[in-house]
Order: structure tokens, then C-alpha cells, then sequence
């Protein structure tokens, strides 16, 4: 009788020390977290602050607008050594890691997925070659894929005036890869229009298909009339331009001198050597998403379709690549931010990226090592932090949902 | 009206020896058929890639090994113009340079050192992924701290000679750690032995650790500017591995913590990391990294983008380890706490065992992952085996046109053998951790 009453007496108002309560010791965690953090930037900063001092370095983002004083191989806005900043360093650079980043990502996206379907064909020869060419790119660093570009590939072209002809106007040689250079006349923005036009009306014309459809069940030629619209019609409009004698494009061809090539566009060696590298080493990452992606589509689905009556064509189309696509698109963003990142391997080639001109030659020129670091890591970090965010919006939308 | 019952001669008294199967189903040929030439599509698909093959291989064969240069003391075995062949690649060159490769320029009566850190580092490599090897929890104790310590008095010399002020210090530290943890057991009210072995035995590793690093075995010091080729990027990525697995493990439970500033440093920093790229992680280590410090201490121009490496490679471990983590049924947290087990031992009793064990390929991906970077540190102009193949490239006594690709090709060799060999063991793993799921 006693000792159940002392049991129950245990158990009904539980005496407890506020040293065990959760939140109190959860508290005092965080609490530890920030002071170490806290402590760990005070003494950095300081040590910072007095090292800085001592080396008589400047501090802030003055020196953005100082002349730079240096050169740089490839410039998509105006640029001189005596008339620029280091703040037009800065764009120099950003604008050329996004040009080899863009047209990169546009290349890699069609070897990628050429490779991966290729590894799923039926055919034994072609889906083997596809794995060595995965399971080669993917083991081997790209660092030295590219400098394996660079120095023993390109670096191996003969001199100017023995350049490689490929016809077209495309000249291959020590110096890059020289082609014809379009040259813009005022009329170019009827051309413009029209091609603006052509895709509006498409698009337009597509939404009206799609309801036609809904409602009555016709199906009209969609996929012809969109090609007409953004193809044919900017095409015609600049022949019937052309023919009127206003042509809006004219090229200008690289000619064959004594010693070089004058004219046309020069496109840098470094240049084509990251492209290369970053293109057919991201396509091997792509190849095993869209295998993996198009393998997630279950066997049931396509045999669902084709006992619809659907043609092989419509299966691939409508039932599997739209699924395959949820898979797949995650991992391919992912992907493209490698790629965006892997282009400050730049550096390790002299292709002027924002690494190579900011964090090389700004940053040591200047010394102001943290405003550097902290802008150039600001820009990879937007980058990503947009890609994802914009991932996740896209993920809300074709996430499946559960009835 | 006769039956086939009347008709006995119908029936076969013996038995037919069977048809052997047609070709056109079985067989090589029909093999072929069937996967190459199945229909007009395959058959130009087949013919184009037999003539890419007919194109790219032989030639490539050709300058491999058919045409190659095996032997040869200088420059004169590959160029044209002293009577060498230039049209094979130089292996010549690369078997001339080998020890360079392998140790840069580590002193050459110090190398048997590097020789038995590669043993050593192999044994703990078997250790740890042999998945049937005996007592892998030993093995863990081995290649988390008996290894890096016996490792930095080998490739060192070890032999610090710490000051007396160093020792009364750390015996203060010691003290201090050893007297919280007492304190905190006495405020919980929970016995005080658990508290003393606990911090004894911080204190213990800490003390024994640097002990031996103080110690005199007779090794020569040789400094880090020395060390080089494959000694080096081994280096980065064992240190890489051996800090980015335990950070990696904490980042996760932090980010999967219910603290909200835990969860929120955990993020920041994992994000951080993951999206920029390591080299300029490498950079900054290179160039903020002393700033940091007080402004009569130096950091080893080795340590610091070992430093860069290990960090940015804990965040995506991180990442793989918290795959595992969500991996966990509930059931496995809330069993692990209704047998009254608190957190540390919740995880690290229940939840880190298999979870970990399911996130095997992924963190051996994370490390080829690693591995391949670690060429990055010849950017920030670490002596690593792309590094060290660059300063001899250029080298005159070995100046021929087939130099630098046969440099290069030794460097792509040397990677894909090691990243091939772990992807394969991944892919075993995973095969295997796949069986037992299978219903």
C-alpha cells in the first residue's frame, strides 16, 4: 500500500531542474555557437585590420574606380589599359565568364543528351562507345582536360600563315579560330521585327490550338506552322530585303595575308580550349542525368501509351520525355552551375574570366585581397543562390501531387 | 473407321535427336543482327561509329604504344632532328622524370619515408571499404588518428620541439577542459565518472598526439616546399577526406538540428561553400588566410589550400551525409528515443550506423569528386602531380614536340585508374546494399 502511493506520488508533479528542460539546453547551445563565432570574426577582423595597416594597404571599394593599367585579351565592352577602372576589369571579366558560360551550357545540353540516349540505344556498338566516352571524360579532372586542349591540341596548330582552311571562311590557326564577322546595317531592325513578330504569332497561334483542341478534339499542325512562323518568315524577309538591295547582314571575311589573317572575328585559343573542355566534360555528367532520367520512366507507362494506339513517336513526346523531364531538369540546373563554375578553371589557361582577371591580376595589383574575394565569390554565389531558387519554384510546379 | 489407336506404326518408338537451333536466332550471327544491324537506321548507325572507330583508334593506338618511345636518356630519343621518333608519344621522358613525379623533390634518402606513407594509407583505405574487413571501428580509430599523426612524423620529421611554456599551457587547457566537464556533470547531477573519462580522454588524445609530434625519432625535417607529384595530391586528398568526413557528419546534424541558429550556420556555410568555386575558395585560402592571423604567425604554403580543400569538401559531404540522415525511417529516431537514449547516443548508436552505411557510394562519389579536384591546388602553385608535370614539360633537356601530350597523357592515366577503380567499388556497393532491400 505504501509503495504505491510513493510510486503514484513519484509520478503526478514531476520535480524537474530547469537544467533538463530542452529549450533551456537548446539555448545554451546557440548561445556557445555565437559567442565562438562571434569571437572567431573578432579576431579575425582585428588581426586583419592591423595586418593591413602594416602592409599599408588601402581598405573599401575605392579602388574600383582607380585606372587599371592592364590589358586584357578579350573584351566585349569598350576597353583600354589608360582609360578603364578596375570596376570595368571587374564587368570585362563577369561578361566573359558568362559568354563561355552560355554558350557552353547551350553546347554541352545537346552533346549531353546525344551521349545519354546513346547509351540507351538498342544499338550494342553505340551504346558502348557512349559509356567509354562517359566513363574516359568523367575520371579525368578537368583541369587537365583542358590544358590537354590547350597546350596539346591547340598549342600543336600551325602558324598563321600555314592556317588551317575549313572552308565557309572558318581559318584555324595558332592564334584561334577566325570566321566571318557579321556586320549589322541600320535595317536590321526590320528583320528583328519580324522575327519578334513570328514568334509572338506563334506562340499565340499554339495557345489557340491547344483550347481548339480541348473543345472540339481537332488537332491542328502546330509544330509546321511554328517553324514557318520563326524560320521561313525572317528568312524570306531577308532575302526579299537582300533582293531590294538593302541587305540587313553583310559579312565580313577573314582574308589570307603574308604573315596573318586580316579582318573577320577572332576567336581566342584559350577561348575554344575551355569551351571544348567544359562542353564535352559537362556532357559526360548530362549523359548519365538524362540516362538516369529517362530510365525512371517505368516500362508500364510507355506500353500504357502504345496500347492507346499511340505511334512510337507520340509515346516518346507526350507520355515520355514530359516525366523523364521532371527527373531529369534537378539535376541538369546542377549541372549548368558546374559548368558555370568549373569556367573559372580559366585561370589555369589565361582565358580572361572574372577569376583570372579579378582575383589574379586586379587582386595583385591592388592587394586588397578581402574586397576582392568577397565581390568575386558574391558573383558565383548569385548565381547559384537565383539558379536555385528558381529550381525550387520550378520543382513546386511539376512536383507530383499526391491525391 | 481406323484411329490412330489402331495405327501403331504412328507411334515413335524413339526419340528424335533435336534440331540444333537455327542460326538466324542464337548464336554470334544472330547476335549481330539483332544489335547492330536490326533495321536501315542501326545499320548506318553501326557503319558510322565502325568508321569513327577505324579513324580514331588505330592512330591513337599508333601513337601509344606502336609508334612510341620507350627508352631514352634526353631529348635526342623524341625529336626528328637528332634521330628520335616524334610521331609516338615519349614515354621516355615520363619513365626519366618518374621519381619526380612521385615525390617532386623530397629529399632522396628521405623517400622510403613517402614509400610507407602510401603503404600506410593503403591499409587504412582496405580497412575502411573492405566491407568484410575485421573490426572496422579499429580501422576508423586507425585512419582518423594513428594514421594523420604517424603520417606528419614521417613526411615531416616530426620532432617539434615544443617550448616548456607550450607544455605548461596545454597542461592549463587540460585542467580547464577536465574541470567544465566535471562542473557540468556536478550541475546535472549525473555521476562524475562519465565527465572524467570523457575529458581525460580529450585531453589524452590531444596530449598523446602532441607528444608524439614532439618527440625526436631521428628524421630528418624536411620542409614542405620540397614535397611534390603524386606524394602531394595523395596528400591533399587524404587530409581532404580524413577532416571532411567527421565535419561533414556535424554540418549535417546541424542542419538537420531543431536549434534554429545550429541549423542556420549549418546552411549558410554549406551553401556558401557549394556555390563558389573551389578555386576561389583555393584563393582566398592562399591570400586571406595569413591576414587572418596574428602577424608574427605563419601558415605553410601546403597547409593553406589543404585548408580550402578540406573545407569546401565537408560542405558536400555534408550534403551526402544528410541524404542518408532523411533517409532514415522515423521509426528508427523514434524507437532510438522511447528506449530513452538522448541525442548523442540516439545517433551516434542508431541513426549514424545506417545511415552512413546507406551514403557509401555517395561519399565514395563526394571523394572521387575530391580526388579530381585536388589538381586545383597546382593553380595556387602547389607542386601536385599536374604541377609537377607543367615544370617538366618546359624542362630543356626534354624539349620535343610530343612532350607535353605525353605528359598530360600519363596525368589522364594516372587519375582515371584511381576514379575508375572507385567508381567501380561504389557501384559494387551499392549492388550489394541494393540486394538487401530488395522485397
Amino acid at each position: 500500500m505504501n509503495s504505491v502511493q510513493t510510486a503514484v506520488s513519484q509520478t503526478s508533479p514531476p520535480k524537474k531542474s530547469f537544467l533538463y528542460d530542452p529549450k533551456v539546453r537548446g539555448i545554451f547551445y546557440q548561445v556557445v555557437l555565437v559567442a565562438a563565432v562571434i569571437f572567431l570574426f573578432y579576431v579575425a577582423a582585428t588581426n586583419a585590420i592591423e595586418n593591413l595597416q602594416r602592409a599599408r594597404i588601402a581598405s573599401g571599394f575605392g579602388f574600383l574606380n582607380n585606372t587599371a593599367g592592364f590589358d586584357i585579351s578579350q573584351t566585349l565592352i569598350q576597353f583600354s589599359a589608360a582609360g578603364s577602372t578596375y570596376g570595368d576589369a571587374f564587368i570585362v571579366g563577369l561578361l566573359n565568364t558568362l559568354i563561355v558560360s552560355a554558350i557552353g551550357i547551350f553546347f554541352t545540353t545537346f552533346l549531353g543528351f546525344l551521349v545519354g540516349i546513346a547509351r540507351l540505344s538498342k544499338n550494342w556498338m553505340v551504346a558502348k562507345v557512349a559509356m567509354v566516352y562517359v566513363e574516359v571524360l568523367r575520371n579525368v579532372p578537368l583541369l587537365v582536360q583542358l590544358l590537354f586542349w590547350y597546350i596539346a591540341v591547340l598549342g600543336a596548330l600551325p602558324q598563321p600563315r600555314n592556317s588551317l582552311e575549313m572552308g565557309a571562311g572558318f581559318y584555324l590557326n595558332s592564334r584561334g579560330l577566325f570566321m566571318a564577322k557579321p556586320l549589322w546595317a541600320p535595317n536590321i531592325g526590320v528583320l528583328v521585327t519580324v522575327l519578334v513578330l513570328g514568334l509572338v504569332g506563334s506562340f499565340f497561334y499554339r495557345r489557340w490550338a491547344r483550347i481548339q483542341q480541348e473543345q472540339t478534339g481537332r488537332q491542328s499542325p502546330v509544330i509546321k506552322v511554328t517553324l514557318t512562323l520563326v524560320f521561313v518568315l525572317p528568312i524570306l524577309t531577308w532575302i526579299v530585303l537582300a533582293l531590294f538591295g538593302a541587305n540587313p547582314i553583310s559579312f565580313e571575311m577573314p582574308r589570307k595575308g603574308t604573315f596573318n589573317l586580316t579582318g573577320g572575328m577572332q576567336i581566342l585559343p584559350e577561348f575554344v580550349a575551355l569551351l571544348l573542355g567544359l562542353v564535352t566534360y559537362t556532357a559526360a555528367f548530362i549523359a548519365e542525368v538524362v540516362r538516369a532520367g529517362i530510365l525512371a520512366v517505368s516500362k508500364g507507362q510507355t506500353e500504357a501509351a502504345g496500347s492507346l494506339g499511340l505511334p512510337p513517336g507520340k509515346i516518346l513526346r507526350l507520355v515520355v520525355i514530359p516525366q523523364a523531364m521532371r527527373v531529369i531538369i534537378p539535376p541538369l540546373t546542377s549541372q549548368y552551375l558546374n559548368l558555370t563554375k568549373n569556367s573559372s578553371l580559366a585561370v589555369a589557361i589565361g582565358y580572361p574570366d572574372l577569376v583570372q582577371v579579378f582575383m589574379g591580376t586586379v587582386l595583385n595589383q591592388t592587394g586588397q585581397a578581402i574586397e576582392v574575394v568577397v565581390i568575386t565569390m558574391g558573383v558565383y554565389l548569385t548565381i547559384s543562390l537565383l539558379t536555385s531558387a528558381f529550381m525550387n519554384v520550378y520543382n513546386r510546379r511539376v512536383a507530383i501531387v499526391e491525391r | 473407321m481406323s484411329t490412330a489407336v489402331d495405327m501403331p506404326n504412328f507411334v515413335r518408338a524413339r526419340e528424335v535427336e533435336a534440331l540444333p537451333p537455327p542460326n538466324l536466332a542464337r548464336g554470334p550471327i544472330a547476335w549481330i543482327r539483332e544489335n547492330l544491324f536490326s533495321g536501315p537506321f542501326n545499320t548506318i548507325l553501326t557503319l558510322v561509329v565502325f568508321y569513327l572507330l577505324y579513324v580514331s583508334v588505330p592512330p591513337l593506338m599508333k601513337f601509344l604504344i606502336i609508334d612510341a618511345v620507350w627508352t631514352g636518356t634526353d631529348r635526342a630519343a623524341c625529336r626528328a632532328d637528332t634521330g628520335g621518333s616524334e610521331s609516338g608519344a615519349c614515354w621516355a621522358f615520363i619513365w626519366d622524370k618518374l621519381n619526380y613525379f612521385i615525390y617532386g623533390s623530397y629529399t632522396i634518402s628521405e623517400r622510403w619515408r613517402v614509400n610507407i606513407f602510401f603503404a600506410l594509407l593503403a591499409i587504412g583505405v582496405v580497412w575502411l571499404l573492405w566491407l568484410k574487413a575485421p573490426r572496422r571501428d579499429l580501422g576508423a580509430v586507425y585512419f582518423f588518428w594513428v594514421f594523420p599523426v604517424v603520417s606528419y612524423i614521417l613526411l615531416t620529421g616530426g620532432n617539434e620541439s615544443f617550448s616548456g611554456r607550450f607544455w605548461i599551457g596545454f597542461a592549463i587547457f587540460g585542467a580547464l577542459v577536465i574541470a567544465l566537464f566535471a562542473f557540468v556533470a556536478a550541475l546535472l547531477k549525473a555521476s562524475l565518472r562519465p565527465a572524467f573519462i570523457l575529458g581525460g580522454g580529450i585531453v589524452g588524445v590531444i596530449g598523446v598526439t602532441l607528444a608524439l609530434v614532439d618527440l625526436d625519432f631521428g628524421l630528418a625535417h624536411v620542409p614542405t616546399s620540397l614535397w611534390g607529384g603524386v606524394l602531394v595530391t595523395l596528400l591533399v586528398a587524404t587530409v581532404g577526406i580524413v577532416v571532411s568526413l567527421p565535419f561533414g557528419i556535424v554540418l549535417a546534424l546541424g542542419r538537420r538540428s531543431k536549434l534554429p541558429i545550429v541549423r542556420m550556420a549549418s546552411v549558410i556555410f554549406i551553401e556558401f561553400v557549394r556555390g563558389v568555386p573551389l578555386i576561389t575558395v583555393l584563393i582566398m585560402a592562399n591570400t586571406m588566410l595569413p591576414l587572418f592571423l596574428p602577424g608574427d604567425m605563419t601558415v605553410d604554403r601546403l597547409l593553406r589550400p589543404l585548408i580550402g580543400t578540406a573545407l569546401f569538401a565537408s560542405a558536400y559531404m555534408a550534403e551526402v551525409v544528410r541524404g542518408g540522415l532523411q533517409a532514415m525511417p522515423k521509426g528508427q529516431y523514434e524507437g532510438a528515443m522511447s528506449l530513452g537514449l538522448n541525442y548523442p547516443q540516439m545517433m551516434s548508436l542508431i541513426i549514424l550506423p545506417q545511415a552512413l552505411r546507406i551514403v557509401i557510394p555517395g561519399i565514395v562519389n563526394t571523394f572521387i569528386g575530391l580526388f579530381k579536384d585536388t589538381s586545383l591546388v597546382a593553380i595556387v602553385g602547389i607542386f601536385d602531380l599536374v604541377k609537377t608535370i607543367e615544370a617538366s614539360r618546359i624542362d630543356p633537356a626534354w624539349a620535343a614536340p610530343t612532350i607535353g601530350i605525353t605528359g598530360y597523357a600519363f596525368a589522364a592515366l594516372f587519375y582515371f585508374v584511381f576514379c575508375f577503380g572507385m567508381s567501380r567499388y561504389s557501384l559494387g556497393v551499392e549492388r550489394r546494399l541494393a540486394a538487401g532491400q530488395k522485397r
